[in-house]
């Protein structure tokens, strides 16, 4: 896709490291300990679930890893780089995205202009007071992930009149923004309905090889098709790793988590 | 008068000029005429203050409307402009002005101003809602009193007069007509601008940064730079309504940018509409026909002619209570009403 020179130097120069790598990650909410020791690893390219019940400390992982709420202990590298000091942006100019669990859109632009921010977030002259011309690349790219998502009948039309599900799509399509190498992706089917649901699938499966991502789903069947690799968590800590199909015959996990969600 | 709705979504195709509403043309046609039947009064003190007011508050409108940060500091951007512009051009207090030429002068106005601006985006940028008002409001009282009390420079409380605009191209710019087309000048020249940087990566990202700051991060942008770059931007069309403030009343003192003008340019741009760069004109031509003639009507009806800021604070609580949009909101709701559906009681859209 449309990479700066920036961001090509900077990937051929890591290529052969770990996508994302996390070495005793800790999170503290004063009393509370929401992340323990957490370690992780993921190559290039690996489509990662995560699953635990609620408050196992999944979405502050998202937001350690995203940079939204730094980690108070361990370290973070993606791509063989240490950003656990990093700014949110400095993290998503190197590569990663991620999608909220509530929706954070901007509400009062149009879809196509929230799509055109993502796609500018990562460019240069993002302080332009130049109106973009049509044939700007940043602009391409947002008709073109708005139609991926599914998106273009609602181009124009501002973010606060779209359906649940539309939003949902849109967060997909702005995490799919500039050369994303590594997606976080927070409860994308959540509110979606069975089509939704289907079509989602089908954007995951069909990324291009070299972008990966760590989806946190309770939904089962979209978790499962999607990842080639589960990782279990529980109270803030790494409970378990493996193939999906291991872990759904253990029975620890099937008493932990899969007996809570009815199927 | 204007459509609020014209700021919308990323323009689908046809040409620029063939899309501006025929409100604008009618506007537009019966601003450029008005010099031809109205008293000088009308073009100097209404008009022409009109302009000014309305291009310190579309600053505020740009900063609030599309950036969520209401500062009050702008008016006093705008009395820095002018007292720079006292200081180093000409004025009747030959012991402090510099009678630099205009070229000299205006650029130095502008700059400091922006760099003013900046400072203050910088400490206003790291609160919210109403702290930045707070923060803003103690630069500005800060401002007040110290222009008030420092005689070496600002020369205290009687300030400047005999600040006259510069004769340019043979034209006496104090002369009604020629300060009316350049006050309308400059305020067509800032409406347009600001609406053309709204739908600008600069403009957009600020609007984004209005609805959700940490998704802006999340997505690659510096949110706290781009929020002291919208102040830095804002101060111009500021900075130019305040020289002109300044060459209207051909003087300029501490009260000029004292609390009750600083509360003024907030009242002006919450009464018109903070959602499209036309409603603080609209606000500042209400605000300024109010102030001229209520104190006319009042007297008439018995009362104390120095009320019309009742009339005024009443309007505002009013706009508060049934439009928070201001006057365009109120304008937009009436256009609405056959527009929108029966059953759902939401806006029919045309795709």
């Amino acid at each position: 896709m449309r990479l700066s020179d920036r961001h090509v130097g900077r990937r051929s120069a890591t290529g052969s490291s770990n996508a994302l790598e996390l070495r005793g990650v800790s999170k503290r909410f004063g009393a509370l300990l929401a992340l323990d020791d957490v370690s992780l690893t993921l190559r290039p390219g690996e489509r990662r679930a995560v699953l635990g019940s609620n408050g196992a400390g999944k979405t502050t992982l998202f937001n350690c890893i995203s940079g939204d709420f730094p980690p108070t202990a361990g370290e973070i590298r993606l791509y063989g780089e240490d950003i656990t000091a990093f700014p949110p942006q400095e993290r998503i100019r190197r590569g990663l995205r991620r999608t909220y669990q509530i929706s954070l859109l901007f509400t009062g632009l149009s879809v196509l202009d929230n799509v055109y921010l993502a796609c500018r977030g990562v460019l240069r002259r993002r302080f332009s007071m130049l109106r973009p011309s049509r044939s700007e690349p940043a602009f391409l790219s947002a008709v073109e992930l708005v139609e991926l998502a599914g998106l273009d009948e609602v181009g124009g039309v501002p973010v606060s009149e779209l359906s649940y599900g539309q939003q949902r799509q849109l967060e997909i399509a702005m995490a799919l923004a500039g050369a994303p190498r590594l997606l976080l992706l927070d409860e994308p089917a959540a509110g979606l309905s069975p089509t939704e649901r289907q079509a989602l699938v089908d954007i995951l499966k069909n990324l291009p090889d070299h972008i990966g991502f760590v989806i946190i789903e309770h939904d089962m069947d979209v978790a499962l098709q999607v990842s080639e690799f589960v990782t279990m968590m529980h109270n803030g800590r790494v409970f378990k790793e493996g193939k999906p199909r291991e872990l759904e015959s253990d029975a620890e996990v099937q008493a932990l988590y899969l007996g809570e969600v009815d199927g | 008068m204007a459509d609020p709705a014209a700021n919308g979504n990323t323009d689908s195709g046809g040409s620029r000029i063939g899309r501006v509403p025929a409100g604008y043309w009618l506007a537009g046609a019966f601003l450029l005429v008005v010099p031809s039947f109205a008293s000088n009064f009308v073009m100097y003190q209404i008009f022409g203050w009109s302009f000014i007011l309305g291009m310190i508050s579309l600053s505020l409108m740009f900063l609030a409307g599309y950036g969520g940060m209401f500062s009050l500091a702008q008016m006093t951007v705008a009395g820095l402009a002018g007292y720079v512009v006292a200081i180093c051009g000409t004025s009747a207090i030959t012991d402090i002005s510099q009678n630099w030429p205009w070229y000299i002068n205006i650029p130095a106005a502008l700059l400091i101003a922006a760099i003013f601006a900046t400072i203050v985006g910088w400490l206003a940028v790291r609160t919210e809602g109403i702290y930045t008002i707070m923060i803003t409001l103690a630069v500005a009282s800060a401002f007040f009193y110290f222009t008030r009390q420092n005689y070496v420079l600002f020369n205290g409380f009687s300030g400047f007069n005999g600040i006259f605009p510069p004769q340019l191209f043979g034209v006496d710019w104090r002369n009604p007509i020629a300060f009316y087309y350049l006050a309308l000048f400059w305020a067509v020249f800032w409406y347009l601008a600001v609406l053309y940087v709204s739908r600008s990566p600069m403009g957009l990202a600020l609007q984004g940064i209005r609805d959700n700051p940490r998704r802006m991060a999340a997505l690659g942008f510096d949110v706290t730079l781009h929020r002291v770059a919208a102040y830095t931007f804002a101060a111009f069309p500021a900075a130019i309504g305040g020289i002109l403030l300044t060459w209207q009343s051909a003087q300029i003192s501490p009260g000029t940018a004292g609390i009750g003008p600083v509360i003024d340019i907030l009242v002006i741009a919450v009464i018109g509409g903070l959602r499209h760069p036309i409603g603080p004109f609209v606000g500042a031509f209400v605000y300024v026909i109010l102030k001229s003639f209520s104190i006319d009507i009042l007297v008439a009806l018995g009362m104390a002619g120095e009320r019309f800021q009742l009339l005024i604070g009443l309007g505002f609580l009013a706009i508060v209570f049934w439009s928070p949009d201001g006057l365009l909101g109120l304008w937009a709701k009436l256009r609405d009403l056959n527009r929108r559906d029966p059953l759902i009681g939401r806006l029919v859209r045309r795709l």
